[in-house]
């Protein structure tokens, strides 16, 4: 008896005794590039720069962080160095929807399968806004005023994010809208408010501050449950009082991705040690508050799971930009 | 008045000592990160935010803007001593800045320079400061026909009066809109031009070919000419200052313009670059004929351009903070930073954080004074570089136009296509055609055409929406008289004539 249990001990010491020793020697040993495939000041940039802050403040890493912005493309060219940089552990990518979109639209011999997927950070949400002053409070009302007028949606960048959702929302009622991309979502939340569109699909952080001046009017967000911020942002209104757009009778979901991937062929030991630097950025204060102001979804998701939710993604926008005409042809 | 009081408050902010020397950092690292040409303002300020955590958002912000005015004033340098513009905001100033520092008067040009900056952020701040409301709407009203009207108008009046052969300047600047297209089409999502390549997805980056045209230009010119800076050997010292400044009054007129063009292009937000173009257009086309022309260094050609690139580049904070929209790349970083602090920009910043966004606008006051102060004490020691043997500096040049060219997009690529731009500018030279133009349609090309195809878009293609409100009209039919000014006084000209010869 003493024999088998000393045995059995001896043999899970044995199975777990090298990923545990590996796990607790590998280490940064040169500082770490944190590539954003977007340009500076977006969502993605200031994800990014949240994190070096926070780890450079609380002493989470004893390399430094450093944040490099590669926008060229969409994206691409983000995608294919990091691609290219097979088995450097010294290089971070923050991705947003365009690891899904930008080698759809473009053919650029890129899938996310090429890189080394590490943890969800969080997911993005996305809600329909129009106009405080627009006659449409609800959004049925909306859908109606868009059918007896073509309305215009304004969005961030062509064949993303946001003209996915324009052309989910076309599929789900049959509504036609003129889709006019614009830079950044600070522009297009000013677009709206200057009425050169009719609706956006902002996210709350780029449009809460002109919500709370009463320039704009939430409609519904695009997810199946309702924000989780019940602190009053206006007079009336929390975040959490904003209705599904499932609830409002538009059957459409939508969410983005902010998740951290390795360049291909990095060893287990590697991701694990970024997995547990990414675990304690979560719990510091400055990034709940992060998490708060933008209203995100907080859900984190690792390894096989976060795999099946990247693949189930990935399906997802395939037949969404096939639908709409947005895959580049080959 | 109630912003008085409030102003006076955010002055207690930012005098406070601590505030003070950041401020005094700020402007130290932003001229040397302005010399340098591709680590720009947006580079520098990006590169330092992580460190602002620690402090409270006002001195962060105080520190981070400051560096924003250093490198405003210290982009000037590098165009006007070496023909190098150390920002794209600074490329009109070589127009007229670098002949003046061969004729041997850096040091006029180089006050004349950080002078006139400040002049135009003064005007921009005292802007800010009271108007900012009225403004923050009017910027409101800016929607893709208007931005694309007020494009139309930078070209026209930089274009319009062309000294050279008119097909040279056609096709320099349609060869600059070529150059533009390459990379990703914004409005359809899909690669333009790439050829299947990897690294021409980026496209060409306007400074990548700007530090080629014009450094690595310079450089091939003045080789071919014999190894010498010419005329660089003038006498140096801080009277040079007081001497230009006696003269710089006499164009208070034009100061005055080139700001308010500032700050109408950083309102809406069309940025500092397309301000000191258009500025610089406006000028020559509206000045006396002098003993010198403009473009062999006249020093209203510097006043010009630089006055209403800080006049932009300052006013620029006014949409970043009353809307959320950054009217620069630095002022896009700055917005990332306000959320980093907790401050979300936009309306209600003015009223739930007056503290902070009094004490910034206080300590813009403060940091322009303080920069002007430390920049003009250096004159005498940034026209003294001149006097370094060439073939020194040269190579020195070589170096630092690399490294800027790298830093641009972190990519080696981009030192070939800078060396590749290098040969082209030198060739272009040669052959007479002028490189002002290529570079305005390089700069500008791809926001001119998203703002079209935007308009073309909402419109559903009807040219009338560019005529659709007196607004977005006016500024058409400006930009179209301005256009054909040349064709218009010809006819003018023939006409009066005509009606002379009758009378005779």
């Amino acid at each position: 008896m003493r024999i088998a249990a000393t045995a059995a001990f001896a043999l899970a010491l044995g199975l777990a005794a090298p990923a545990a020793v590996a796990q607790a020697s590998w280490e940064p040993t040169r500082p770490v590039q944190f590539i954003v495939p977007a340009g500076t000041g977006g969502g993605a940039d200031q994800m990014a720069r949240v994190i070096q802050g926070i780890v450079s403040k609380h002493n989470l890493m004893r390399q430094p962080i450093v944040v490099v912005n590669k926008a060229g493309g969409a994206g691409a060219e983000a995608f294919l160095e990091t691609k290219a940089a097979r088995g450097n552990p010294h290089i971070l990518l923050i991705t947003l929807s365009n690891l899904f979109t930008t080698p759809l639209a473009t053919g650029i011999p890129f899938r996310w399968t090429d890189l080394t997927p590490v943890a969800m950070l969080a997911l993005d949400e996305f809600i329909l806004w129009v106009n405080a002053e627009a006659p449409y409070t609800t959004v049925p009302a909306f859908l109606d005023a868009a059918r007896a007028n073509r309305l215009r949606i304004g969005g961030t960048g062509s064949r993303q994010e946001d003209q996915i959702i324009a052309a989910a929302i076309t599929k789900a009622t049959g509504v036609n809208f003129t889709y006019i991309p614009y830079q950044g979502g600070g522009a297009v939340a000013v677009a709206l408010v200057g009425k050169h569109v009719e609706a956006t699909v902002n996210n709350p952080i780029e449009a809460v501050t002109h919500w709370r001046a009463g320039a704009l009017r939430p409609l519904c967000v695009f997810d199946g449950r309702r924000l989780p911020v019940t602190e009053k942002m206006t007079e009336t209104q929390a975040w959490s009082d904003i209705s599904t757009c499932a609830e409002s009778g538009l059957d459409v979901e939508y969410l983005m991705l902010r998740g951290i991937f390795m360049a291909p062929g990095v060893s287990q030991a590697q991701v694990a040690y970024y997995i547990g630097l990414l675990e304690r950025v979560r719990a510091t204060p400055e990034w709940q508050e992060l998490m708060r102001q933008g209203a995100f979804n907080t859900t984190t998701l690792t390894g096989e799971e976060f795999k099946a939710w990247l693949t189930r993604e990935e399906e997802r926008h395939r037949t969404l930009m096939t639908e709409a005409g947005f895959v580049a042809s080959r | 008045m109630d912003q008085f009081g409030l102003l006076l408050g955010g002055f207690a902010v930012a005098l406070d000592p601590w505030n003070l020397a950041l401020m005094v950092i700020g402007i130290v690292l932003g001229v040397v990160i302005g010399v340098l040409p591709g680590l720009g303002g947006a580079n520098g300020v990006a590169i330092l935010l992580p460190l602002t955590f620690s402090l409270s958002p006002v001195s962060a912000i105080i520190l981070l803007s400051c560096i924003y005015w250093g490198a405003l004033f210290g982009g000037a340098i590098t165009s006007i001593l070496f023909n190098i513009p150390g920002e794209p905001w600074s490329v009109a100033t070589t127009f007229d800045g670098y002949p003046m520092a061969q004729q041997g008067r850096a040091a006029e040009a180089l006050t004349a320079a950080f002078t006139s900056s400040f002049v135009g952020a003064f005007v921009a701040i005292v802007m800010i400061t009271f108007v900012a409301p009225l403004v923050a709407g009017f910027a409101l009203r800016f929607g893709p026909p208007e931005f694309f009207a007020v494009m139309f108008l930078a070209f026209a009046s930089f274009i319009g009066m062309g000294t050279g052969s008119p097909l040279k300047t056609l096709m320099a600047t349609m060869a600059g809109f070529l150059l533009a297209c390459v990379g990703l089409d914004s409005v359809t999502g899909t690669l333009r031009l790439t050829f299947g390549t990897t690294e021409l997805i980026r496209g060409f980056d306007f400074l990548v070919a700007v530090i080629g045209l014009f450094g690595i230009g310079e450089i091939l010119t003045s080789i071919e000419e014999g190894l010498a800076f010419r005329g660089a050997n003038a006498r140096i010292d801080l009277s040079v200052v007081r001497r230009t400044w006696a003269e710089l009054p006499r164009h208070w007129a034009l100061s005055l313009r080139s700001s308010l063009i500032g700050c109408w292009m950083g309102v809406t937000p069309a940025g500092a670059t397309p301000a000191s173009f258009m500025s610089y257009g406006v000028a020559r086309r509206l000045a006396k004929p002098g003993e010198v022309p403009f473009g062999k260094g006249r020093i209203e050609g510097v006043i010009a351009p630089e006055t209403a690139a800080h006049a932009a580049g300052t006013s620029a904070l006014l949409p970043m903070l009353a809307l959320g929209v950054p009217g620069s790349p630095t002022a896009a970083v700055l917005l990332g930073g306000l959320m980093m602090w907790g401050l979300q920009p936009g309306p209600m910043l003015f009223v739930e954080q007056a503290d902070f966004v009094w004490g910034l606008i206080a300590s813009m006051y403060l940091g322009n004074i303080v920069g002007l102060v430390l920049v003009l004490v250096a004159v005498p020691w940034f026209a003294a570089i001149l006097r370094v043997p060439f073939a020194v500096i040269a190579a020195l040049i070589l170096v630092i136009c690399s490294i800027g060219a790298y830093t641009v997009n972190n990519a080696w690529f981009d030192v070939v296509v800078m060396l590749c731009f290098g040969v082209l500018g030198y060739a272009m030279k040669k052959l007479d055609y002028p490189l002002a133009p290529l570079v305005l349609a390089l700069v500008l090309g791809n926001r001119t055409e998203q703002a079209f195809r935007q308009s073309m878009l909402s419109s559903q293609g009807d040219l009338g929406v560019f005529w659709s409100n007196w607004l977005v009209g006016s500024i058409m039919t400006v930009g179209l008289m301005l256009l054909f000014w040349p064709v218009i006084s010809r006819v003018r000209g023939a006409i009066s004539v005509q009606l002379a010869r009758r009378e005779g």
